[in-house]
């Protein structure tokens, strides 16, 4: 699972200008459809913006096994608990995909790990929530899944290709969680008036995080038009929110669930839909570690490293050199 | 037919399964390394399709009730698994090392029931016995590299995990009041027996990571028995209470 981060920071001062002779060469390539390969040669700022983007993608997928996670322990039948052990595995199997394509641009996974531990690098927004309830499981598993799949199947056509592999397999999961996520909603849809009233608070919990998943309006979010033109950002945020709220809201009317936006509706004559403020300040809040669980989260990954540390150690030889993965 | 004694022998099984995977699955995101944490998580997947199978043939050949049933309405005292398995995870060389014990006797059971006479459980042997393979694979390689091959800390954390789970691991052999019966139709040969296998399988490999199997005759096996007869730890029912949490809130729900 992976929100669209605000993924272009300031780039940092000093660096070298690139050779214009192998930028317009590299920039053909991409103008073409080609990818580019570990080996190949790349402008620093690409390297530096693919670099961040991938790794704050896997640090989503191994955060966002914990609000799941915490109800493998609790899921109701053997169908449920077998189907959400082998979901968040999935997820903890993408962040080692991605972790091994981020690696190929020559940051290693530990660098990588020890930058999420100390607040340098971010995480999809979403995780910082709680799931309050199995329904919230059945909501994140289907809708925050499903904006996950729609943001991975858009960056699969980017130009990086290590990158464009792992998310081609890992869409190919995603689209089982969905079917996953539907099928527990549907049964809580249809069940009890116990079961059916805990799914629809927990899509009135998620329903703001939802929004906020894509990122913010094109008009606040400052994309340069080079990582447009070098296939680094493939579609806007709004682009990607609009494409979910066609795909889901129908799907959630269906289910005869409300969301919880009076002002939500589709622009009959503009064809884009219409909803509330989602709040951007609180988006923001969060982002910078204020969230409800952004705390707690990080405590339990870090726990997690510590008292692996002696495992990795062991496993250590001193005289194997650290080698970047071809791809 | 020995309808009483095979439905104990299964129990027990099915019992020690399902509380192994729930606590394999504690390990999904918590992991020393993501590569660990999906293999533990494979396991346990594995060990709930082992009870939920083992469940059913209770169910179909019996008239037991259904797996979800079975597992997510009793309380304690009808569980018949063994101490080992309802520990918590602590730290992974205690989960490794119980892996290790685990696995190596469900290897040496699966392979006597193969050829029970009780035709439903020699089926899901067979099929059983393919995944235990991998897995006591994944125990043994781990054991060895963290015991021989590692540093003195983590020989020394696999050392004091093995003495912690040897006396533990003597329990999952707790003799049974239908351990003639069984053995004598040629259902299951007997706990006796089977942890003799055991013991012969593990010993190389203890030998092979560099570590002291404790004396099976030094240990007093009085305090890891207990399981078998419905007496427990006191780490099954909190466990139970949190497995069953979301079920028992409408236990005749569709889930």
């Amino acid at each position: 699972m992976y929100g669209n981060l605000s993924i272009v920071d300031t780039p940092v001062g000093q660096q070298p200008a690139d050779d214009p002779e192998l930028l317009a060469a590299f920039e053909a390539r991409i103008d073409r459809g080609e990818k580019i390969e570990p080996h190949d040669w790349m402008p620093a700022e690409y390297r530096r913006q693919l670099i961040r983007m991938i790794e704050q993608h896997a640090h989503s997928e191994i955060i966002g096994a914990l609000p799941e996670g915490t109800w493998i322990t609790r899921a109701p039948g053997f169908k449920r608990k077998m189907a959400l052990m082998a979901k968040v595995q999935d997820e903890v199997g993408h962040a080692q995909l991605l972790y091994s394509a981020a690696e190929t641009l020559g940051k290693p996974r530990e660098a990588m790990i020890d930058d999420l531990l100390n607040g340098k690098s971010k995480y999809s927004n979403v995780f910082n929530y709680p799931a309050v309830t199995w329904a919230d499981t059945a909501v994140i598993a289907w809708l925050i899944d499903a904006g996950a799949i729609i943001n991975q199947h858009t960056n699969a056509k980017g130009s990086y290709g290590p990158y464009c592999r792992a998310l081609d397999r890992i869409c190919i999961e995603e689209s089982f969680h969905l079917k996953y996520g539907y099928d527990n909603v549907v049964t809580l849809a249809t069940g009890t008036p116990t079961q059916r009233a805990m799914l629809q608070e927990a899509l009135n919990r998620w329903w703001r995080p939802i929004m906020h998943f894509h990122g913010p309006p094109d008009k606040a979010s400052q994309h340069t038009e080079k990582l447009v033109r070098w296939k680094v950002k493939m579609a806007t945020n709004d682009e990607m929110r609009q494409e979910f709220l066609e795909s889901y809201v129908p799907k959630i009317w269906d289910l005869g669930l409300t969301v919880p936006d009076p002002n939500l509706r589709k622009n009959s004559e503009t064809g884009q839909w219409e909803f509330s403020d989602p709040d951007w300040d609180e988006f923001k809040r969060v982002i910078n570690g204020n969230g409800p669980c952004n705390a707690e989260r990080l405590a339990v990954r870090r726990m997690a490293e510590e008292q692996g540390r002696w495992v990795r150690q062991a496993l250590r030889k001193p005289n194997h050199a650290y080698v970047a993965p071809l791809s | 037919m020995n309808e009483a004694a095979i439905n104990n022998l299964i129990t027990q099984f099915a019992d020690d399964a399902l509380i192994i995977a729930h606590r394999n699955s504690e390990w999904t995101g918590l992991g020393p390394l993501l590569e660990e944490d999906i293999a533990f998580s494979s396991i346990a997947q594995d060990k709930l399709g082992h009870a939920q199978a083992l469940y059913n043939i209770l169910h179909t050949n019996f008239g037991g009730p259904s797996p979800d049933a079975g597992a997510f309405t009793r309380d304690e005292s009808q569980f018949r698994c063994c101490h080992l398995v309802e520990l918590p995870i602590g730290d992974y060389a205690f989960s490794l090392m119980r892996h290790f014990l685990y696995d190596a006797a469900e290897w040496v059971r699966y392979e006597a029931l193969e050829s029970s006479t009780f035709v439903p459980l020699a089926q899901l042997a067979r099929k059983i016995k393919g995944e235990i393979k991998y897995h006591l694979f994944h125990a043994k390689t781990w054991v060895v590299q963290l015991g021989a091959q590692g540093n003195e800390e983590s020989h020394a954390r696999m050392q004091s995990a093995l003495n912690e789970t040897f006396a533990l691991a003597l329990g999952m052999f707790e003799p049974s009041e239908f351990d003639g019966e069984l053995a004598a139709a040629g259902i299951y040969p007997g706990e006796q027996q089977v942890q003799q296998r055991w013991l012969e399988l593990i010993a190389p490999v203890i030998e092979q990571a560099t570590l002291q199997l404790p004396s099976v005759e030094e240990i007093d096996r009085s305090a890891s028995y207990g399981g078998r007869k419905g007496y427990h730890t006191e780490h099954l029912q909190p466990m139970l209470n949190e497995m069953t949490e979301v079920y028992r809130i409408d236990p005749t729900a569709e889930w």
